[in-house]
């Protein structure tokens, strides 16, 4: 098919850029694992969440050296646990479930945010660096209450 | 080439377009309310009545605006170049399914509404199971979706019985952009409509228990995102075929159009998963494989503004003006046909890029379900679509009712283009700043016990109502407009068909092979689809109870 010359050149510059851009994505998700979550192999019956372990429990455990692991469960309209409360500079890997409809988790001001979805479960790490009480809220609607959900996590 | 002799518009077609526009703007009236008063709600500038509630009229503004108004102002359209371009007029069966269409979409709106004032299904647009809304929720839907099939088939039988009976011509690039349009429409739906009558309607009349939640998300997003390529490919066709005509220019290429639009065909249905990308039970591999096949829709779309920028200054060239920017000279500025779908080509450039950020899977987690994401298709679909389809209701309404498109009309209709450039630039501004800030979409007014982040949000909340307000103005104007655009004086008034430039290239024919173009696209979806539904279907995620949460 026919194309301008100016066009040629215009597409190439595009495309190339795309070509950039894709490889900048696919290297930072593959090669340094900086990817959205996660695979379809942590389930949970979405009825018995409150019999299954660890979610029977919601509760923030330390793991290790300032390493944390928060167990929580997002419900129409809020989470368990609360409240929860870390030291400055502690990384926290959560855990998260929903006992019924599908919910957001979101720490404004930083890159958490996933989705919890009944059935499956989401991981998500994070290391607060800065002290400070870290609002966790419902980003995808879930009812009339929806824009009451939200939690605390308060870093010393 | 193209049929561009004044010619009378046939009055019975007219009437099957002038049903669906006047259709499409009651909802955008109706929507535009409902916006209005939410924007007011979030703002803490008011508060509702206990009857009615904020998610309420969420879900009505986004299935009026979302889904209604611009179906049918879409098959309107298509209607009325396709009678134009195919033969003059409409065939009687085309007429037949073009009102069969209409009226099972406006049954399905109709019980959609009241159910959703009601009270009965306030699960907003995307109806994200197990959020359980009345049965006769997703029975209306389903009828939308099966009227807008008829009315699809309609102009793939005109277009074929005229390929019949013009044996071996080149269609119209109308009529050819048409049956793309309606073909992604067409295949998109399936998605849409096996997660509706498979899953959602038998669980919510209590015919079975539980629901696949992970499976029912993925079939809505194979529809999600190719439904906002279904708004988009009609704005194009205005921008194509219909704008150089406004303008006095020539189409750049025939064929470079039409390659785009196949280009559009292939990329935008195997691309769903970058709406899930935050969500488990998909892993890595399927979401960055469709992060790929989502960001191709980027070549189509340089070719687009090449091809528009080329004809602006072919045209500026042959009315001899000078210089690298001479040719923005002889543009008609203070033409409304043509000043308000250019305001529209103007914003796709922000607003292409806003959705170049939402699509990368890494920087998605900054934005998803952020007042962002909500200001980005604000600015998509809500001014470089809605603007588009502004403009072309100035010459649309005239030409199929035998009118003419009075100065002051004119002069009306570019003041609403101002005041929707102007309140979506407060709203959608304000939106994408506090949407980075991280305040989440779909919310109520709320300061999360008055947290500090939350309440750093206020302001922009506030500007947002101000946009809103500014818009809402803007839907009366228009609702003006078009009433009074009924009744301007009787006269004669061409359909602005666009004829190619004779300087290019002729049309390659693979471009009308139907068979290729169907085989890639399935050979696509499957690629991207079967494995990672195979698996959701095989190694179900536990199902879900319904549950009513409003």
């Amino acid at each position: 098919m026919h194309m301008h010359r100016l066009e040629k050149i215009w597409l190439t510059a595009g495309v190339s850029m795309l070509v950039v851009f894709l490889l900048v994505l696919g290297i930072m998700t593959f090669g340094r694992g900086i990817a959205p979550p996660n695979e379809h192999i942590h389930r949970i019956d979405p009825t018995k969440v409150s019999e299954t372990p660890p979610f029977d429990k919601p509760q923030i455990t330390k793991i290790g050296d300032n390493v944390y692991k928060a167990v929580m469960v997002a419900y129409a309209f809020g989470y368990d646990p609360i409240p929860m409360e870390v030291p400055t500079g502690a990384t926290v890997h959560f855990e998260i479930t929903s006992s019924d409809v599908v919910h957001g988790f979101e720490i404004p001001g930083t890159n958490v945010n996933v989705m919890v979805t009944p059935g499956e479960v989401s991981h998500v790490s994070h290391t607060f660096d800065k002290p400070g009480e870290y609002l966790i809220l419902c980003n995808e609607y879930c009812g009339i209450a929806h824009e009451m959900m939200k939690t605390t996590l308060v870093v010393k | 080439m193209t049929d561009s002799k004044l010619s009378t518009f046939d009055r019975k077609d007219g009437q099957l377009v002038i049903a669906h526009v006047l259709f499409a703007f009651a909802a955008l009236l109706l929507g535009g309310i409902a916006g209005m008063l939410q924007g007011m709600v979030k703002g803490g500038t008011i508060s509702l009545p206990a009857n009615i509630g904020y998610y309420e009229l969420l879900t009505a503004h986004g299935v009026l605006m979302a889904l209604i108004f611009t179906t049918y102002f879409i098959v309107g359209f298509l209607y009325s170049g396709v009678s134009q371009t195919l033969g003059g007029r409409l065939l009687p069966l085309t007429k037949k399914l073009g009102w069969i269409g209409y009226w099972l979409m406006s049954i399905g709106t109709l019980i959609g509404v009241v159910v959703i004032l009601l009270g009965k299904a306030s699960v907003l647009y995307t109806f994200y199971a197990p959020m359980k809304a009345s049965p006769w929720f997703y029975v209306a839907l389903a009828l939308v979706v099966i009227g807008s099939w008829l009315s699809g088939f309609g102009i793939f039988y005109q277009y074929v019985q005229w390929r019949k009976t013009n044996k071996g011509k080149l269609s119209p690039l109308f009529a050819f952009m048409s049956v793309i349009t309606m073909l992604l429409w067409q295949i998109a739906t399936i998605g849409v409509a096996i997660e509706v009558v498979v899953q959602l309607i038998p669980w919510s009349f209590g015919w079975v228990e539980t629901v696949n939640v992970v499976l029912s998300r993925t079939l809505f997003w194979f529809f999600g995102h190719p439904l906002v390529y279904f708004w988009l490919l009609p704005a194009y066709m205005c921008w194509y075929v219909i704008i150089p005509k406004i303008i006095g220019g020539k189409i750049f290429s025939d064929a470079l159009a039409r390659m785009s639009f196949v280009l559009f065909l292939l990329f935008s249905i195997p691309v769903g998963f970058h709406h899930q990308l935050m969500e488990p039970g998909i892993s890595h591999f399927w979401k960055y494989l469709q992060v790929v096949l989502t960001f191709m829709v980027v070549i189509p779309s340089l070719m687009t503004a090449f091809s528009l920028f080329a004809t602006f200054e072919l045209n500026g060239r042959s009315k001899g003006t000078k210089g690298l920017f001479g040719w923005v000279k002889v543009l008609p500025w203070k033409d409304v046909r043509f000043f308000a779908p250019f305001m529209g080509m103007l914003i796709f450039i922000p607003a292409g890029a806003g959705g170049l950020i939402n699509a990368s899977n890494q920087m998605n987690a900054v934005v998803h379900n952020t007042l962002w994401v909500t200001g980005h298709f604000h600015l998509t679909v809500a001014t470089s679509v809605a603007l588009t389809f502004f403009g072309i209701v100035y010459w649309l309404i005239p030409v199929v009712t035998g009118r003419v498109l009075t100065p002051r009309l004119n002069k009306l209709g570019m003041i609403q283009t101002i005041i929707w450039c102007v309140g979506m630039f407060f709203m959608s501004g304000s939106m994408h700043t506090v949407g980075l800030l991280g305040s989440p979409r779909r919310t109520a007014y709320s300061t999360y016990d008055d947290h500090p982040d939350a309440i750093m949000w206020i302001p922009y909340h506030v500007a947002m109502a101000i946009g809103g307000i500014i818009l809402f103005a803007g839907v009366l104007l228009i609702i003006y407009n078009l009433i009074a655009l009924m009744r301007a004086p009787k006269g004669e008034t061409e359909y602005p068909i666009g004829e190619v430039s004779d300087a290019s290239e002729p049309t390659p024919r693979f471009l009308e092979n139907w068979k290729l173009w169907i085989a890639l696209t399935v050979i696509l979806i499957v690629i991207a689809y079967t494995i990672p539904v195979i698996d959701q279907i095989n190694n179900p995620t536990p199902g879900s109870p319904g549950y009513v949460t409003w």
